[in-house]
């Protein structure tokens, strides 16, 4: 069983490397919080297809599944795990 | 349905091309190396891929893809209905591709040339249809933006320019007509701005997060003048600021010595993965790359 957990921490560092002097939480909206736009939601994909070595399935490619660290790491735990994604 | 072609697959072409397949229409995408034929074909399937996170409608990146047709040959282009041509703010390369152009593609064809600056009359008069030439300022990212300039040039005909605005109707743009003029209404404004912006970062003024907090925070802009620099490329702005210098002869437009220096360092914007900003995507190939930092590039001078 793959622990989403896991896949927490590189995403956080890289949200925190590009807006460096942000506390950021597991469970914080990235987009609520008003310093992350949709290109840089676009990036997001792209860094966790790269890091991760996956395919973000078309239908996950959505702001809600990377709204928060947590939810960008269940996402990955679940194509990693070769699960469908649910709709969140 | 209209077959429509599209010359030069950057930036721009790409999204282009990409808005046209949304809209139901065939493509033939031209450039001159099958490196930026591949990369641009890559690329749509990434903003397909993307569209819906951008805010745009959910796309099949196959069902896009299927049609366009896309090579370095410009027959491709032979029974177009409409040419979009996308290819870089250079006079001469321009004025190298509509001479053959003219030869290649079908007499009734409308030429539309999708500039930042040139004006559109003079670009019409090295072909032999100007009356079938219109210009056409599309925004950039394409399919994300819902207005464009439509630049009639002097012997424009009525016929080509509706044939043109149905074009961008069925594409869900809204064409804002504006006179010919070099740099239109938008980057007569646009490229000063950003212009004179990268100068306070060159003067060190202040550094390109900061300016663009100005922008933002004061103004309410949704980007700063140097993120929308990277985002439409730091080279495009360089090439638009030096036309509109030439045209009016007038100093005011003096490219900033830093746009120059970024452009020839490669650092080029999102597109190359560091402009005044990291971006940690593709590297691009100049060795000046610094790829670790995330803090503007240009703050550090």
């Amino acid at each position: 069983m793959t622990d989403p957990t896991d896949y927490r921490a590189p995403i956080r560092e890289f949200i925190l490397n590009r807006f460096p002097g942000f506390e950021l939480r597991d469970e914080d909206d990235i987009f609520a919080l008003g310093f992350v736009n949709s290109l840089f939601a676009m990036e997001l994909v792209m860094f966790v297809e790269k890091t991760f070595q996956i395919k973000v399935p078309n239908n996950e490619i959505r702001l809600d599944s990377f709204r928060t660290v947590e939810r960008m790491g269940d996402l990955v735990a679940r194509v990693t795990s070769g699960g469908r994604a649910p709709v969140l | 349905m209209t077959l429509v072609g599209v010359v030069g697959a950057g930036v721009m072409g790409a999204g282009v091309a990409q808005n046209l397949a949304q809209a139901g229409h065939d493509v033939a995408l031209v450039d001159n190396t099958p490196q930026a034929v591949t990369k641009a074909l890559s690329t749509i399937e990434l903003n397909s891929r993307m569209s819906r996170l951008l805010g745009g409608p959910e796309l099949d990146p196959d069902t896009i893809l299927g049609r366009i047709k896309a090579g370095t040959d410009l027959a491709l282009l032979a029974d177009a209905d409409l040419v979009i041509e996308n290819i870089t703010e250079n006079w001469e390369l321009k004025r190298g591709l509509y001479l053959e152009m003219d030869h290649t593609v079908q007499p009734d064809a409308v030429f539309v040339a999708n500039t930042s600056a040139i004006p559109i009359t003079r670009l019409a008069s090295l072909t032999t249809r100007p009356r079938q030439f219109v210009g056409v300022h599309f925004m950039n990212p394409v399919p994300m933006k819902p207005a464009v300039e439509l630049i009639p040039g002097h012997h424009t005909s009525p016929e080509a320019l509706e044939k043109v605005r149905d074009l961008l109707t069925s594409m869900g743009k809204k064409a804002i007509p504006v006179n010919d003029a070099c740099g239109f209404v938008s980057n007569r404004v646009l490229m000063l701005t950003v212009n004179e912006a990268a100068f306070l970062v060159h003067e060190g003024v202040a550094d390109a997060e900061t300016v663009d907090e100005v922008f933002r925070s004061c103004f309410g802009h949704p980007m700063g003048p140097l993120q929308t620099a990277d985002l439409i490329g730091v080279d495009t702005i360089l090439y638009s600021i030096e036309v509109l210098h030439e045209h009016f002869a007038d100093s005011k437009y003096r490219p900033c010595p830093l746009l120059k220096q970024m452009t020839d360092a490669g650092l080029h914007g999102r597109k190359s993965g560091q402009g005044f900003y990291s971006y940690g995507a593709p590297a691009a190939s100049s060795a000046a790359v610094d790829s670790g930092g995330s803090r503007p590039t240009a703050a550090t001078r």
